[in-house]
């Protein structure tokens, strides 16, 4: 049975991996390549590494860095921010992630969803959308709007139309980050996220929330979720890997075995 | 030293599966020469995407033969995600098209239903059918890691390896025969259980 997948983000600026609430106060944690390593041998299912500072530079995403990851971690893992065009997202590949998450880019330039996919596979091109909670209106109908630029930016797309636009044009998964739970621990944001994965028949990744096992255990008792991505729960040093495992196996939860 | 390939053919996963032959201490050299390859004392040959593409690349370079001509010398040769549907003797994808027929079978997508989304995308258990060098100090069962929609059908009781249940539909997830190893599964995105498997066909001696 395929199991249910527990995926650690990890933000990245100066090569260092940092964390905030609701996108701001970001705290720096450790280094990325070693946090990567040893979340990978604590057992979880994948990995995201965001370089939160690239586009604000107007910089390529750290490739060194990628490839460093690619030399010590052997699950899959996606890499996002800085990706300014499909030759970005080929040398991220090249440089050894699985995937290549696109946020901002793809709003401004729809298009590049689909020549990725065309290009390297659907699989390989993972839509990070950031949503808002804004009320259900006419102009809203799911009660979320898209916002980009590290949440900075509205741009009056709803969350569920926005996310079936992106797979029609190939998006292989969505990663939905709920803008208002963001660091705040307190749990996923279960409407919005069950909303958009019952929309589309792609994986969707919830994000955002997360502060302790039974948030996870909870999310997928009561959302189609395909994934669960957390952060400070673990950056901070609060619960493991194993910890979050067990909890989802004693809600009958298919998860992998850590070996 | 042995002359250990990894098959260059633009497949995405080449440097994944490099960087995992490097972690374990093999070394190996990636190469798009069908004359080296054909040369090879021990074989991979990656892939992700589609079979038709992968396939005429093949073709096209000459690359194909070179595999064949290396598993009919009986080395060790190993196939993984769409290296495992290319042995077959054809896929479905795309219309159809014929593949390498190193091994009775053919690859068919994943039948739609309810509940279940395609790709087979994460996590799943490999569920041994018979014991092989290749597994050896791998615990039946483990989970390792699938990105695909199509998967190898038709597959002759003794080149069945594992089996893998997504869904409601159970499928063949590794084949063997002879020499010929080949995995649906990514054993360079594995983890532990997938370098294992790797380390294992490193030193294994084909038989």
């Amino acid at each position: 049975m395929l199991t249910k997948r527990l995926i650690i983000c990890l933000d990245v600026r100066n090569r260092k991996v940092t964390k905030g609430v609701k996108f701001k106060g970001n705290i720096d944690v450790g280094d990325p390549v070693e946090l990567g390593a040893k979340y990978s041998a604590d057992g979880v299912d994948e990995l995201v590494f965001y370089d939160i500072t690239a586009s604000a530079e107007n910089r390529p995403c750290d490739l060194e860095m990628v490839r460093d990851i690619a030399k010590h971690v052997f699950i899959p893992f996606a890499v996002g921010g800085g990706i300014r065009s499909l030759d970005d997202m080929h040398q991220v590949l090249l440089a050894g992630a699985e995937k290549v998450s696109v946020n901002s880019l793809a709003v401004l330039h729809p298009e590049i969803i689909e020549q990725g996919a065309k290009a390297f596979g659907n699989q390989c091109v993972v839509l990070g959308m950031d949503a808002k909670r804004v009320g259900v209106s006419e102009k809203f109908p799911s009660g979320y709007e898209i916002y980009i630029k590290g949440g900075r930016a509205a741009t009056g797309l709803d969350a569920v139309e926005w996310a079936k636009k992106a797979e029609s044009l190939g998006a292989g998964e969505i990663c939905l980050n709920a803008m208002d739970t963001d660091g705040v621990r307190d749990g996923y944001e279960l409407e919005i996220t069950d909303k958009v994965a019952k929309a589309v028949g792609i994986p969707v990744i919830a994000s955002g929330g997360a502060g302790k096992p039974s948030h996870i255990a909870d999310l997928f008792a009561k959302t189609s979720a395909d994934a669960a991505l957390v952060a400070s729960m673990v950056h901070f040093g609060d619960y493991t890997v194993a910890q979050i495992k067990e909890e989802m196996s004693k809600a009958n939860i298919p998860v992998r075995k850590i070996v | 030293m042995e002359r250990f390939i990894v098959v260059d053919y633009n497949a995405g996963n080449l440097t994944s599966v490099l960087n995992a032959f490097e972690r374990i201490g093999a070394n190996v050299k990636a190469s798009r020469d069908p004359s080296e390859i054909a040369e090879a004392e021990r074989l991979v040959f990656p892939g992700v995407g589609a079979a038709r593409s992968a396939m005429e690349t093949l073709e096209k370079t000459g690359i194909g033969k070179a595999i064949v001509e290396v598993v009919r010398k009986k080395r060790p040769v190993l196939g993984i995600c769409i290296g495992c549907q290319i042995i077959l003797h054809s896929s479905e994808e795309n219309g159809g098209v014929d593949t390498l027929g190193l091994i009775d079978g053919k690859a068919v997508r994943f039948q739609d239903e309810a509940g279940i989304k395609i790709p087979h995308m994460g996590w799943n258990q490999v569920e041994l059918l018979k014991e092989h060098p290749l597994f050896e100090g791998v615990p039946n069962s483990s989970d390792f890691y699938f990105v695909h929609s199509f998967h190898p059908a038709e597959i002759a009781v003794e080149n069945a390896l594992s089996k893998t249940t997504y869904g409601s539909q159970t499928f063949t997830s590794a084949v063997c025969k002879e020499n010929l190893v080949a995995t649906q599964f990514h054993l360079e995105k594995s983890g532990d259980v997938g370098l294992r498997v790797l380390k294992n066909f490193s030193t294994w001696s084909g038989k």
